[in-house]
């Protein structure tokens, strides 16, 4: 079970990838297969199990994206 | 009635506080400077702000933000310092805040000199800044109108929250005159509007920044509204002998006083002359002026400049009478030489 | 589950006008981290720059003023002036704060005035497009210096941070820098110091962060977060250049 879940606002995202690297774990990605309204992939995430809920992805977010949980 | 001997720019100064003045803001210039002095001294006495600022956009941003938090306050400059104000004044405008600001003008363009004049009237009347607005100007013509115009001006700026400008010659700041000193304001108005921290309520916003088109034309619009009450209440105007005038001298300031006593001069020797003083420069009196023309054939616009409120006297005409100017600069006329001009026109036009 | 992240009370949900990746949004939200945190919200008057950050009163869920480019400092000391228990802070841009609002920012530190500023140093002026700031570094090309900035022409880049130091009236100034997660964290932490100074009236405060411009700059939003490191950084030193006690 993962440690920490993330919970992306998609519709905000611009799919700049700063929470994707600086994910420590890699569990972040583009959606490539959804367009938001705003006309981008937003960011997703890939590998849920690896989340530790660090919050890093949120912490580089310019855009309030995301949300993290932690157990 | 307590009387009092007092120079006018102290006057003013006294009746901003007696108005519950909270702050003054202001660079030194001649011949304003008083004004200043003034406040330095008294403002701490009820717990108020004095700042010098760094120069007059700072102290007319100041301004700004002290009139966003609800509390009424003022700025007092010259010829120079209020072209600097200029853009502060635009938002201000735009923003609807009410405030006070005070041109103790002198000549210009440029430096210009420090003796009397009223060659701000353009800047005064028009707005002044970028933009559609309008700030109200009054016109005081006695050491005693400067104390009761800067009460006056809180309250039109706090009742229609403009920007609320008192404009005077150099030389009346500078004169004494005995004065009734009059009762401090106690009824204020509610700001549900100011910046003061969202407790207890939704935030506040004050921006003047409007990008889609229709907002800012609604903006524009509803300015305009208020512009339009402000001139179906506010026109002010004193008139003197105009009954029955055929030649009316149309002055202000104290440019004014020594119309009058050319009036009456004129009088005594079987012209009809009358006089109209503005006392809101803007909104202009325009009614005071199409009433006279029922029975006057010429205004003459007296001004300490070269010519410029004679513009709005000619608007306001629309062909109805003749409308001349005479002015000077740098000096006020005596009534003598006003007379002099007087009779000269009378004699051209067959008074 | 606890929650570590998610959006303070001090912001609106509105969506930010900021381009992909511009750190304005990171910013944005430390300070009204710090502002939540603190429990300053219901007495905070945030003063808005002309710049990028222009609409940052549609975001603050507090109340916000719009300035004149420049003049923010000389609002924030009205206000401040009149409501000396409330959090005043003004948010402005290099052209902003440091060329057309330069007399403004100095003599709101000289004076000591007890107001947070918070300094958006990205090395040009976003908003209109691109063009040459006071802080733009030797070389960078703008729209306005397309050969690169020469200091022959057009003199060096303003530092700030250490000039406002200098003054006896700064109570905090501190550079930070918003390029990787360990320098929001400090970026916030410095953000909070300048609020608790100005909550004890200690003086003036500011904090200038080095942000990034990807639009105007040319770059991705990675790699312009790595120009702040590699070019930035070294003629804009972070740290604490005044700490009042
Ligand atoms: C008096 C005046 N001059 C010029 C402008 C045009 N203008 C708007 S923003 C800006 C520069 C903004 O740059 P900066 O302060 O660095 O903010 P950024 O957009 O980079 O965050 C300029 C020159 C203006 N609005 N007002
Ligand atoms: S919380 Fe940490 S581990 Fe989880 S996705 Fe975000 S950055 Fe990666
Ligand atoms: S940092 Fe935010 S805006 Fe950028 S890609 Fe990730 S979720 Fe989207
Ligand atoms: S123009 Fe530059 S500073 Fe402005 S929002 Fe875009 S990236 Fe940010
Ligand atoms: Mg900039």
């Amino acid at each position: 079970m993962a440690k920490g879940r993330v919970r992306f606002y998609s519709d905000r995202c611009k799919a700049c990838e700063l929470c994707i690297k600086f994910c420590p774990k890699g569990a972040l990605g583009l959606d490539k297969k959804n367009i938001n309204a705003l006309g981008y992939h937003p960011a997703t995430v890939v590998d849920p199990e690896r989340c530790t809920g660090c919050g890093t992805c949120a912490l580089m977010c310019p855009d309030l994206v995301i949300e993290v949980e932690r157990e | 009635m307590e009387k009092v001997l007092m120079k006018g720019n102290e006057a003013l100064a006294e009746g901003a506080l007696r108005a519950g003045c909270k702050a003054y803001f202001g660079y030194p210039i001649t011949p304003s400077s008083e004004i200043a002095e003034y406040m330095a001294r008294k403002l701490p006495d009820s717990d108020g702000v004095f700042l010098q600022a760094e120069s007059e956009i700072a102290a007319i941003n100041m301004v700004y933000g002290a009139a966003s938090t609800g509390a009424r306050v003022m700025t007092a400059s010259s010829g120079p310092g209020i072209s600097l104000k200029q853009e502060g004044i635009s938002y201000i405008a735009e923003a609807e805040l009410p405030c006070l600001i005070i041109n103790i003008s002198r000549g210009g363009p440029g430096l210009g000199g420090i003796q009397p004049a009223q060659s701000d009237y353009f800047q005064a009347t028009r707005g002044g800044g970028h933009g559609d607005y309008h700030v109200m100007v009054l016109a005081p013509a006695s050491v005693q109108e400067m104390m009761d115009f800067a009460i006056e001006g809180f309250e039109l700026a706090d009742k229609y929250r403009i920007p609320v400008m008192i404009m005077a010659e150099g030389t009346l700041g500078q004169m004494m005159e005995p004065i009734i000193l009059r009762e401090p304001v106690t009824k204020f108005y509610d700001k549900p509007w100011a910046t003061t921290g969202c407790k207890g309520r939704k935030p506040n916003v004050i921006t003047t920044l409007h990008l889609p088109p229709e907002e800012l034309e609604q903006r524009n619009k509803h300015l305009k509204n208020k512009y339009d009450e402000i001139k179906s209440k506010e026109k002010r105007a004193e008139a003197f002998m105009v009954e029955d005038a055929e030649l009316v001298l149309v002055a202000f300031g104290l440019m004014s006083r020594v119309a009058k006593k050319a009036v009456i001069e004129a009088r005594k020797n079987g012209i009809k002359a009358g006089l109209i003083r503005p006392i809101t420069l803007w909104p202009f009196p325009d009614q005071h002026i199409i009433e006279a023309a029922e029975t006057a054939k010429i205004f003459v616009s007296l001004e300490i400049n070269m010519g410029q409120m004679v513009e709005d006297i000619k608007l306001a005409l629309n062909g109805r009478a003749k409308a001349d100017f005479y002015g000077r600069i740098g000096v006020i006329p005596n009534p003598e030489e006003i007379t002099k001009v007087v009779f000269g026109i009378a004699e051209r036009e067959g008074l | 589950m606890k929650v570590v992240a998610k959006r303070p009370e001090s912001l609106y949900y509105k969506k930010f006008h900021y381009c992909p990746g511009c750190t304005h949004g990171i910013i944005h939200r430390i300070i009204a981290e710090c502002i939540d945190e603190m429990e300053l919200r219901e007495k905070t008057i945030g003063v808005c720059p002309v710049g990028c950050g222009v609409l940052a009163y549609e975001y603050f869920n507090c109340d916000m003023l719009e300035a004149a480019h420049g003049r923010a400092p000389a609002i924030a000391t009205g206000i401040k002036r009149m409501l000396q228990d409330n959090f005043v802070f003004t948010y402005q841009g290099d052209g902003d704060l440091a060329s057309i609002g330069m007399a403004e920012i100095v003599h709101a530190s000289a004076r000591g005035e007890n107001i947070t500023v918070i300094f958006i140093n990205n090395t040009i002026y976003g908003m209109t497009g691109g063009q040459m700031a006071p802080t733009t570094l030797i070389g960078q090309v703008t729209t306005t210096s397309p050969y690169g900035r020469r200091p022959e022409l057009t003199g060096y880049p303003i530092r700030m941070a250490e000039l406002l130091a200098t003054n006896e009236g700064s109570a905090y100034i501190c550079r930070t820098s918003v390029h990787n997660p360990a320098h929001v964290l400090k970026t916030k932490k410095a953000i909070k110091k300048a609020i608790q100074t100005q909550m004890e009236k200690k003086g003036f405060s500011m904090v200038e962060i080095l942000s990034t411009c990807p639009t105007n700059w040319g770059m991705n939003p990675i790699e312009a977060l790595e120009r702040v490191e590699r070019e930035m950084i070294p003629y804009f030193p972070l740290g604490e250049f005044k700490v009042k006690e």
